[in-house]
C-alpha cells in the first residue's frame, strides 16, 4: 500500500486516481458541520496554517481526557460527508486543503472543487472507529472545543498507517457517481421503470 | 428488589454490551459477505477492515463506532413496576455511560445548538415500557447512528414514480427504492427495518422495533416472509456493496412489520441500520441476575 505523507503538494495529489489504496502519515485536522460553517465565516487564522496542504477529516471522535490534561482518541471513524456538500469546495479553496477524508462520498460541486484546486476525496471505512483510532498516534491540539463540543471541535492529530481509498480524484472521476448510476439503472430494470 | 441506582448500573452494563459487542449473528453475516466478495476488491477490503474493527472493539470493550447513536430502549416489566423509575434509570445510565466513553456526548439542543455534554436530552434516550406477566424485566437496546438514521425514508402509497400501489408489491418497490437511494451512506451492508401501515409516527417506531429481530429470524407470516427474502436477494443484486464501493453485499437482513392504517393513509416507513447493528438484550431477575440474550 502506498504512503501519502501530509502535508503534501499538488503534484502528488494529481497523481492519485480512483481506486488507489493509501496509508496516511502526518498531520490532519478533524472538522464536521459546525467547523465547516465556522471556517467560512471568515479567515480563521489560527487554524489556517495547519490546514494548508493537509486534509480535513469528517469525524466526530470519542475522546478521553487524561488526568494530566492530554487527550487521546477512543473511537474515531468517519461521519457522512454529504452534509458538507454545500461548503466543501469553498473550504478547500480558501484554506489550501489537498483533500477530505470521510464516508459516503460527495456530489458534483465538491468533485469540481477537487478538480479546480487539486484535491482528492479519501474514503475511510465507516464504523471502523477502533481501527482508525489506533492509527491516531497523537492529539496535538484542539480548536473550538468549548463552543462546539467534543464531536464538532477541530482536533489536530498525527496519524500513522491510516487506511483510506481514493474514491473521488482530481480529474473528475467519482466511484460514488458510477455506483449510483449503475445501481439506479439496475433498480429501474428490476421494477420495470425504464423508459 | 433493586434500587434505582442498582437498575442504573444494570443498564450501564447493557449499554456497554451494545456499544462494544456486536451480536454473533451480525458478525457471521459480515463474514459470509466478506467471503462472497472478490479477493483484492474494495468491497472485500472494507469488510476485512470491518471484521478487524469488531474484534478490536470487543477485546477492549470500546465503542465499535464513534457515533454511538440514539439509544432506543424497549423494556418489558412486571405488573406494578414504576415506568418513571425505569425511564429515569435509562437516562442516568446514558449519562454515566457517556462519562465512561462507552457513548459519545451525542445530544445537541437544537435551540441553542449546544451539546449537552452528557449524552442525554429530551427524547434521548427513547424508552418504550410495556407491562407483562413475568416477574423478570427484559431490556432490549439498539444504538442507532446518525448516518444511517439520515437514510430512513417514509413513502405514501400509491406512488406513481415507483408504480407502487397499495399492496405488498407496492411496499416492495418502496423498500428497494430506499435501499438504492441510501447507497453506502448508511454504512452498508445494512439491516432494513420496515413497517407498512400505521401513522407517520407509529410506522417509524415499528420499523425500528423490527431491528430487534436477530438476522436468522424468519417472519411467521408467509407472505411477509417471502417479501423479506425477496427484498434481501434483490437488493444484493444492485451492486452497491459495502460502503457503496460496489459489490455483492449491500444488505444483511430485511425485517418487516405492519400496523393498522386509516382508510385514507398507506405509509411505508423504512429505517436503515448500519452494519454496526448494535443490539443488546438482557433478562434481569428481581435480585439482579442478568442473562444476556443477544
Amino acid at each position: 500500500m502506498a504512503k501519502l505523507t501530509l502535508p503534501c503538494d499538488v503534484e502528488t495529489i494529481r497523481s492519485l486516481k480512483v481506486g488507489d489504496f493509501l496509508e496516511l502519515e502526518g498531520r490532519i485536522v478533524t472538522g464536521r458541520d459546525s467547523a465547516h460553517h465556522w471556517l467560512l465565516e471568515g479567515h480563521q487564522a489560527d487554524v489556517a496554517p495547519l490546514l494548508q496542504g493537509s486534509v480535513i477529516y469528517h469525524c466526530g471522535p470519542v475522546v478521553k481526557k487524561h488526568e494530566d490534561g492530554h487527550y487521546s482518541f477512543v473511537a474515531a471513524g468517519p461521519t457522512t460527508s454529504a452534509r458538507e456538500e454545500p461548503y466543501q469546495a469553498d473550504v478547500i479553496g480558501r484554506y489550501g486543503l489537498r483533500g477530505v477524508i470521510g464516508k459516503g462520498g460527495m456530489g458534483a460541486r465538491t468533485l469540481k472543487g477537487l478538480q479546480d484546486h487539486g484535491a482528492v476525496y479519501l474514503h475511510a471505512v465507516g464504523g471502523t472507529a477502533q481501527v482508525l483510532a489506533q492509527a491516531v498516534t497523537k492529539v496535538e491540539q484542539v480548536f473550538m472545543l468549548k463552543e462546539f463540543g467534543v464531536p464538532e471541535a477541530l482536533w489536530v492529530i498525527s496519524v500513522s498507517n491510516f487506511p483510506v481509498v481514493v474514491t473521488m480524484d482530481s480529474h473528475g472521476n467519482s466511484l460514488h457517481a458510477e455506483v449510483e448510476k449503475a445501481s439506479r439503472a439496475k433498480l429501474e430494470k428490476l421494477l420495470g421503470l425504464s423508459a | 428488589m433493586m434500587s434505582p441506582q442498582e437498575w442504573t448500573q444494570k443498564l450501564v452494563e447493557v449499554i456497554a454490551h451494545a456499544s462494544t459487542q456486536l451480536p454473533p449473528d451480525v458478525v457471521e453475516a459480515l463474514k459470509r459477505g466478506r467471503d462472497a466478495e472478490v479477493e483484492g476488491s474494495l468491497a472485500r477490503k472494507a469488510l476485512d477492515s470491518i471484521l478487524h474493527n469488531i474484534e478490536l472493539a470487543s477485546g477492549n470493550w470500546q465503542p465499535i463506532c464513534q457515533d454511538t447513536g440514539t439509544p432506543l430502549f424497549w423494556i418489558h416489566h412486571p405488573i406494578g413496576m414504576s415506568t418513571r423509575m425505569l425511564t429515569a434509570a435509562c437516562e442516568e445510565a446514558v449519562r454515566q455511560a457517556t462519562g465512561k466513553q462507552l457513548l459519545r456526548p451525542n445530544a445537541v439542543d437544537p435551540l441553542t445548538e449546544k451539546n449537552t455534554g452528557h449524552g442525554q436530552a429530551p427524547g434521548i434516550p427513547t424508552v418504550h415500557c410495556e407491562e407483562w406477566d413475568s416477574p423478570d424485566v427484559e431490556v432490549h437496546l439498539i444504538l442507532k447512528g446518525g448516518g444511517c438514521e439520515n437514510c430512513g425514508a417514509q413513502y405514501t402509497l400509491p406512488n406513481a414514480a415507483l408504480k407502487a400501489d397499495r399492496n405488498l408489491e407496492g411496499v416492495r418497490r418502496c423498500i428497494l427504492d430506499a435501499i438504492q437511494k441510501a447507497q453506502g451512506k448508511g454504512c452498508s451492508p445494512g439491516v432494513i427495518g420496515a413497517c407498512f401501515g400505521g401513522d407517520r409516527g407509529s410506522g417509524y417506531v415499528e420499523s425500528k422495533r423490527q431491528l430487534l429481530r436477530p438476522l436468522p429470524d424468519r417472519n411467521p407470516i408467509p407472505e411477509i416472509d417471502a417479501l423479506e427474502q425477496d427484498i434481501l436477494e434483490k437488493s444484493n443484486q444492485l451492486d452497491i456493496g459495502p460502503m457503496g464501493f460496489g459489490g455483492k453485499t449491500t444488505v444483511l437482513g430485511v425485517k418487516i412489520g405492519h400496523l393498522g392504517r386509516l382508510p385514507a393513509c398507506y405509509f411505508v416507513s423504512v429505517s436503515y441500520m448500519c452494519w454496526a447493528n448494535r443490539r443488546a438484550g438482557a433478562r434481569i431477575t428481581a435480585d439482579g441476575t442478568v442473562t444476556w440474550l443477544d
